[in-house]
């Protein structure tokens, strides 16, 4: 038996990890990264000339498990066509019997990676508000996330937002309620759509610090879209901070205690850090209570609108001194033009006078 | 993909049920016992007495002789039974059992017994004994956990893929596929600090189309990726610790 080398086992695991792509359109160009359920590569689609990313199973799928959710992410992806959504363009099995789906390959840098290096506050509340644009269109579709976090939303070169991983996404409701014609879904696809992901009720599935309290307890059939506004609320903690919610960093572990611990309401320190409307609209949207959240991430995008417009936010009831001074803030040209014009009237009377 | 490329079963999927040598080690069967354990001992005899000789600086001939003791004992004792997948890896098990046979053996002063429950199988120590000197830098395993976990981990890695490229080999050649194999062993195998040969180079050698030469070593790694997981499922009990190996042996933990 030949003895191998270091180097060797480096190239055998190397050469046995990369997908094999033969008799397929595309041709691998590099790694990019690895999650949970599988690798995510560069390729290059060779019919169209252009570069895709390409999301393959790390291992054939023996019980069928992670290769339907990763066609059933593939089905989610190709039914939510948004600006904000990377879309699906193919999906299939591989030569060596992995499941893989190709997408839009995104050039740009994960919100995590990039919200420190944006320093005016507005920049990064129209960020999110094009995270909840994204979130409501999905929601609208009857699909819910379940995982949203800075590290899962890419930003790309112009500012263009893009949710992504929706691997453990809730199908909420059917096409068919939503306005969409049954006979648009092909039946594999609907089948796949239908066919719940084996998350039995207790089943505990997000990000500690990210998820909702119900969704740490493993509530999944009591699930609605609020439990993604509660995300956005942490996330839009994270942009307004820049410090991570409690508990963020134990990601996909520990016990279902330190999970609920992690899931309490974000609260940002306004002294230091940020307006107390934003605190508000971020307290509001991780509210304990699903009841007590924005209905919708609609919603919470219009409040975190009005804040910006320097508008009344729904979270947050003013002191008739912070009215006055939001106001003064909305009308801070006119003001600034009717107090120069004023200004420079005294002035000229004082001069005629002399 | 051509018809001349297909070395290996259909899409190289596995079957629905598979054979673990882990549960079939604990079987009323003593035939299905007894194969399952020779499975056990051919992958791990070799990182088990790597490890001694380097963990615990046993000689040459000690080290030979308690490993066969080692892998006696765990066919008489029935050791594995008290193995749950749940707590622990094989081979970390495995280690710690190896740990307690060398620390034993050291206070006794004397090497253990051989019993009658041995394996029937030829360890071949000599070569084992060669891949050792031959590795570079020379092996070491600090006093520390991690330390003797990732030595066991590579050595059992080396030992997979070894007899993984074996198993390969023998099915190249009852299917008339040396080229195939040869290809296989030049890019992958054998070009340790050069530059691989090009393709069109390779084509030249062995007479054939450079695109073949792509073909013949995709259908080769696949075929030789499909053993490698098919051996490491025998390890293995449940699905779950067969894709956390898998993917350890892969190199593709998640980041």
């Amino acid at each position: 038996m030949n003895w191998l080398s270091d180097e060797a086992i480096a190239r055998l695991q190397s050469v046995s990890a990369l997908p094999d792509l033969s008799g397929t359109r595309y041709r691998l160009i590099e790694r990019v990264g690895s999650g949970g359920m599988g690798t995510v590569y560069a390729a290059e689609d060779s019919v169209l000339g252009r570069r895709v990313a390409l999301k393959v199973l790390d291992l054939p799928d023996v019980r069928g498990e992670l290769s339907g959710r990763l066609l059933r992410e593939a089905h989610i992806l190709a039914r939510l066509e948004h600006p904000g959504i990377v879309p699906v363009h193919d999906a299939g099995t591989l030569a060596d019997g992995r499941v893989f789906y190709a997408m839009k390959f995104v050039q740009g840098e994960r919100l995590d990676a990039l919200a420190r290096r944006i320093p005016a506050l507005p920049g990064r509340l129209r960020l999110f508000q094009r995270i909840c644009e994204a979130v409501a269109f999905a929601h609208a579709r009857g699909i819910l996330h379940r995982d949203l976090k800075p590290e899962n939303i890419m930003v790309g070169p112009f500012g263009e937002v893009l949710v992504m991983d929706w691997g453990v996404a809730k199908i909420l409701r059917e096409e068919s309620e939503t306005g969409r014609a049954d006979s648009e879904t092909p039946k594999q696809a609907s089948s796949l759509l239908s066919a719940p992901l084996k998350t039995e009720h207790g089943t505990i599935l997000g990000t500690p610090g990210y998820m909702a309290p119900e969704q740490a307890r493993g509530e999944i059939e009591s699930l609605d879209q609020r439990a993604d506004v509660f995300s956005l609320g942490a996330i839009l903690g994270f942009l307004v901070t820049g410090e991570k919610p409690v508990g963020a960093n134990a990601v996909g572990q520990g016990t279902t205690e330190a999970r609920m611990s992690a899931a309490t309401s974000v609260s940002i320190n306004t002294a230091v850090t940020a307006p107390k409307m934003l605190a508000a609209i971020a307290s509001k949207a991780t509210a304990q209570e699903p009841s007590r959240r924005y209905a919708s991430a609609s919603d919470l995008a219009q409040d975190v609108a009005r804040y910006l417009d320097s508008l009344p936010v729904t979270a947050y009831s003013e002191s008739m001194l912070e009215k006055a001074l939001r106001w003064v803030r909305r009308y801070r040209v006119a003001i600034g033009l009717v107090l120069a014009y004023l200004l420079v009237r005294a002035w000229l009377l004082l001069w005629l006078k002399r | 993909m051509t018809e001349d490329t297909k070395i290996g079963g259909a899409s190289g999927k596995f079957p629905a049920t598979r054979w673990s040598a882990v549960l079939a080690a604990r079987s009323e069967d003593p035939e299905e016992r007894t194969r399952a354990l020779e499975a056990i001992a051919a992958a791990y005899w070799k990182p088990v007495y790597k490890y001694l000789r380097v963990r615990w600086g046993k000689s040459n001939e000690d080290a030979k002789d308690l490993t066969q003791d080692f892998f006696a004992k765990l066919f008489e004792k029935s050791y594995l039974d008290g193995f749950d997948p749940q707590k622990a890896r094989l081979r970390t098990f495995l280690r710690i059992c190896a740990d307690r046979f060398a620390s034993n053996d050291a206070k006794a002063g004397r090497r253990l017994k051989r019993g009658g429950g041995a394996p029937h199988m030829p360890l071949d120590f000599d070569t084992a004994e060669t891949e050792l000197e031959r590795a570079r830098p020379a092996p070491q395993v600090a006093a520390t956990e991690e330390s003797a976990e990732d030595f066991i981990e590579k050595e059992f890695i080396r030992s997979l893929f070894a007899a993984s490229v074996e198993e390969l080999r023998s099915f190249c050649e009852s299917r008339g596929k040396q080229v195939h194999f040869r290809l296989f062993e030049i890019y992958d195998l054998e070009n340790d600090g050069a530059r691989p040969p090009s393709y069109a180079d390779l084509a030249k050698e062995f007479d054939i189309a450079a695109t073949d030469v792509t073909n013949y070593l995709s259908a080769t790694r696949r075929e030789f990726r499909r053993i490698a997981l098919e051996k490491l499922r025998e390890m293995t009990v449940t699905e779950e610790e067969f894709r956390r190996e898998a993917r350890a042996l892969l190199g593709v933990e998640a980041e």
